[in-house]
């Protein structure tokens, strides 16, 4: 795990209905004096070639539901069909042929959203031929993209899935660098390729570092940045440099002749100042998390999303001024310097200041178990007496992480329209001795407690010790 | 929780040593293995217990604790952990947990490293934990020490019992500290019990005659003396189901040799001749991936079946963070709970799954008569609950190690106080006690 954590990117999200726009790159007023990321280059050479796998028109009856913004029906009912959620309430009419499961005693949720996962690019097993989260030569790699390292076989998806209830993640270049690459969200369905699990149109991130990874890197290899004002220096360079080479894109496109040469980390960088990528900053600290509000001000880009933000629930206020999510553990600490000043409330506390609070994992355990990680944390902000609802939490896990990502308008919810992405848990979910029961990926039951030929095994497991048992 | 601080203040008001303690009407939790027992009382005296269960006692005189609603358990006692060896993981400077340049392996003693004051040792006292099995890692060979039972009390006397095991890497780990190959790690660990019989012979003698690369030095040899002679037990480190049956193999040669295992991952696989050879194991409880090529078998049934098969099974925090987070341990064992409903899978019944977070690490190191439950004559190490102790909507109200309350303030508990509320203040927060 230490190795891991190590190696952890944090993300910056872009929020909810109260956000002021603190850059204002992509405003409407100027937009159109503005070079778009889409005209310049191909936005998608890599397409997602997803397709849902054939699901029933199914209905939940019964259940306690959370509808994952907030919301609970008590004896609820849940009718999916044709991949999406059709309708919600306490009484439904079943139609014709439906499936019908009956969730007496049980529990229904959106699936479960990783925001921070190293699935794929840090896959199990964890040998030297598998590292490939960082990018770890240069400061700022911008041009790469996660993606390219996604191994589709990593057996850690299917765990995700069969215990944690994931529907959908979003892997993340590691923090060695500032500027560690692009990120991408992902279905967590078996696939033979990295498109075959991509998430259609959800917007790219950026994975950015503040702290203590990126100046240990290099500062013990004598480069820079070897100090957090180092870190800012470099990265201030890179989005200033950023500046410039759209600058050169809007006089060639204005005024012709020769074309620029194409650099894939400006791209990267262009694409988050157009507000078409999401940055997803790992930092830690209150006071670097404000430096990073005020470079993303100067440089006109927002922040999505904050990683790990340990110390979140020291600046609420400035958070929620900023429309910035908190991707966050519910108790890890003490690894580093900059994870000394946890708090097991952090994620409470920062929900109750009115910012977005997010549970995020950052492991391949912990992805298993989101659930408990949003519990545990619930329970000591209630401890403190801070009250939160079991059904308001679950946006922890729902639809504050969805509008991180740029798809709250595809899934994290339970609202008519949306991907039919639902986990029935055998109990009240924030519960230690509860687990997914059966869980559906765009309407297709992907998981089934009770059924043997519904549970994942990946290419990697074939033919290996302990094969078949049930993990 | 300042109420129910207030609530228990009494059994603070009067030195607890002097006069008997009767906490009743709680759901009293052994330790043993059994299941909770509804409205029990535990009665306790000169900082041990004098009883436990339903229909105790209550002696004339005794201080009352109303546990009406809440649980009673002993404290939680970290399987296998490096607490108290660590402040902040990535500062040398404040991690103790090996010794990379010292020309010392099996003869390292953690006892003067561990730190009573730590941050660490507070948290997890705030999680129910009241004492821990405390190994030093390796560094440069598959030794890496004599580690320590120690308990979380909020005093300067933290190691209960010093040198009480040798600790030892044979999987992976111990193949690449011996020099790249299971072959070196095991030919290290015979070459190292073969001088320690030789110092055992005949210490003023001992190196005489030997060559250079083969001798371990006096401090080395003499700590691996009380092993070979099974006067302390040697905790193991292997994941991989050959890796154990080596391991268990050894005592054809070396038959006196007290062995635990930890961590365990492919138990399930060996799971008879574990039980046959009657070493207990200390395991990681939900590991469930094959993370690396010795774990390939992983899975969260694993102490179920081994439990199944016989072998005597205790939950730790192996490739975990083992200096921070004993405070998981109950969920750990909650999780094994929940996999009896999951078809295919094997759990724990709780009471089991609590007795391998309390009693069974205890009886491993031999100190069950002593801690990890609350059987009549072991320390008062007690933790109140203000629900089930598993379930992760729980938490601590009260703790006592050795029939003394212990403060549940921590670094965590200081930091959350000051910024629960952040509006406009007369003075900065550093001016606010």
């Amino acid at each position: 795990m230490m190795a891991r954590i190590g190696i952890v990117a944090a993300a910056l999200v872009s929020l909810v209905a109260c956000a002021t726009t603190s850059g204002g790159s992509a405003s409407a007023e100027n937009a159109s004096n503005r070079l778009s990321y889409n005209e310049l280059f191909d936005p998608d050479p890599f397409p997602s070639t997803y397709a849902p796998y054939p699901g029933v028109p199914t209905v939940i009856t019964n259940a306690t539901i959370y509808d994952g913004e907030g919301g609970e029906i008590a004896n609820g009912m849940i009718y999916f069909a044709d991949g999406h959620i059709q309708s919600v309430g306490q009484s439904l009419d079943i139609p014709d042929g439906a499936t019908v499961v009956d969730g007496s005693g049980l529990w229904v949720t959106p699936g479960v959203i990783d925001i921070h996962s190293h699935l794929g690019n840090y896959p199990s097993p964890g040998v030297g031929a598998h590292s490939d989260g960082n990018e770890a030569t240069d400061p700022n790699t911008a041009n790469v993209w996660t993606e390219h390292s996604v191994w589709p076989q990593d057996p850690g998806f299917s765990r995700a899935l069969a215990n944690g209830g994931v529907t959908t993640l979003n892997i993340l270049p590691g923090s060695a660098n500032l500027f560690g690459g692009r990120s991408v969200t992902l279905r967590n369905v078996p696939a033979r390729t990295m498109q075959g699990m991509k998430f259609p149109d959800a917007p790219y991130g950026l994975k950015m570092a503040c702290g203590e990874n990126p100046k240990r890197v290099y500062g013990s290899r004598n480069r820079s940045p070897s100090t957090r004002m180092g870190n800012i220096a470099v990265a201030r360079q890179a989005w200033a440099d950023a500046q410039r080479y759209r600058e050169q894109w809007e006089r060639y496109r204005e005024d012709g002749g020769a074309r620029p040469a194409r650099n894939l980390q400006n791209e990267t960088l262009v694409g988050v100042m157009e507000g078409e990528i999401l940055v997803h900053n790992h930092c830690y600290r209150a006071d670097e998390m404000a430096n990073m509000i005020d470079m993303a001000n100067e440089f006109g880009y927002r922040i999505s999303s904050f990683q790990h933000a340990v110390e979140a629930y020291k600046i609420p206020d400035l958070l929620n001024e900023n429309g910035i999510c908190s991707a966050m553990w519910a108790d890890w600490w003490g690894f580093k310097m900059e994870a000394y000043d946890a708090v097991f409330e952090n994620i409470p506390m920062v929900h109750a200041g009115g910012a977005c609070a997010i549970v995020h994992s950052d492991d391949q355990n912990g992805i298993q178990r989101l659930n408990q990680e949003a519990a545990k944390a619930l329970a000591d902000g209630r401890r403190a007496g801070i009250e939160i609802s079991d059904a308001e939490a679950w946006q922890w896990l729902a639809i504050n992480p969805a509008r991180a990502l740029g798809i709250a308008e595809q899934t994290g919810s339970l609202v008519s329209g949306k991907r039919a992405d639902i986990v029935l848990w055998n109990g009240n979910p924030f519960s230690v001795y509860s687990r997914p029961q059966m869980v559906w990926i765009d309407g297709a039951l992907m998981y089934d407690m009770n059924d043997p030929q519904r549970r994942p095994i990946s290419d990697f497991e074939l033919g290996q010790p302990g094969e078949g048992s049930v993990r | 929780m300042k109420i129910l601080l207030a609530l228990l203040a009494l059994v603070l008001a009067a030195p607890l040593a002097a006069q008997s303690v009767a906490i009743i009407g709680g759901t009293v939790v052994v330790g043993d293995g059994g299941d909770p027992i509804p409205n029990g009382t535990v009665v306790l005296r000169g900082g041990r217990v004098v009883a436990a269960g339903a229909n105790v006692a209550v002696p004339a005189g005794a201080q009352i604790v109303d546990a009406t609603g809440r649980w009673v358990t002993p404290g939680i006692v970290g399987g296998f952990t490096r607490l108290g060896l660590v402040e902040v993981s990535l500062e040398p400077s404040t991690n103790d947990s090996g010794a990379s340049s010292s020309p010392f392996s099996a003869g390292l003693d953690i006892e003067p490293a561990i730190n009573p004051m730590g941050s660490a040792i507070s948290t997890n006292r705030t999680g129910g934990v009241t004492r821990a099995i405390v190994a030093p890692t390796t560094t440069s060979t598959i030794f890496g020490g004599q580690g320590a039972i120690i308990d979380l009390g909020d005093d300067m006397e933290a190691v209960m019992q010093p040198r009480a095991f040798q600790f030892v890497e044979l999987g992976e780990t111990g193949a690449s500290r011996a020099g790249g190959s299971r072959s070196a790690s095991h030919a290290m660990l015979r070459n190292a019990f073969d001088q320690a019989a030789a110092y055992a012979r005949n210490p003023a003698g001992y190196g005489m005659g030997n060559s250079r690369e083969a001798l371990l030095n006096s401090r080395d040899a003499a700590a691996l003396v009380p092993v070979i002679r099974g006067e302390v037990p040697m905790l193991v480190h292997v994941e991989q189901a050959r890796d154990i049956l080596n391991v268990l193999a050894l005592r054809e040669d070396y038959p006196r040799l007290r062995l635990v295992l930890v961590g365990g991952a492919e138990g399930w696989r060996v799971a008879p001749q574990i039980a046959a050879a009657r070493v207990p194991v200390i395991a990681s409880a939900l590991i469930d991936l094959p993370e690396s090529f010795e774990q390939l078998a992983a899975t969260q049934s694993n102490i179920g079946r081994m439990r199944d098969a016989g072998v005597e099974v205790a939950i730790g925090m192996i490739n975990d963070n083992d200096a921070h987070y004993l405070y998981l341990a109950t969920q750990y064992a909650g999780n094994l709970v929940a996999l009896n409903r999951i078809p295919g899978a094997t759990g724990l019944s709780w009471g089991e799954a609590f007795a391998a977070i309390s009693s069974v690490p205890a009886e491993i190191m031999g100190l069950g008569g002593e801690i990890g439950s609350l059987r009549a004559g072991r320390r008062a190490d007690v933790v109140i609950w203000d629900g089930d102790p598993l379930e992760l909507s729980s938490n601590v109200d009260m703790v006592m190690i050795d029939g003394v309350e212990q403060s549940l303030v921590s670094r965590q508990s200081r930091l959350r106080d000051r910024y629960l509320s952040i509006g406009e203040r007369q003075l900065p927060q550093a001016y606010e006690w």
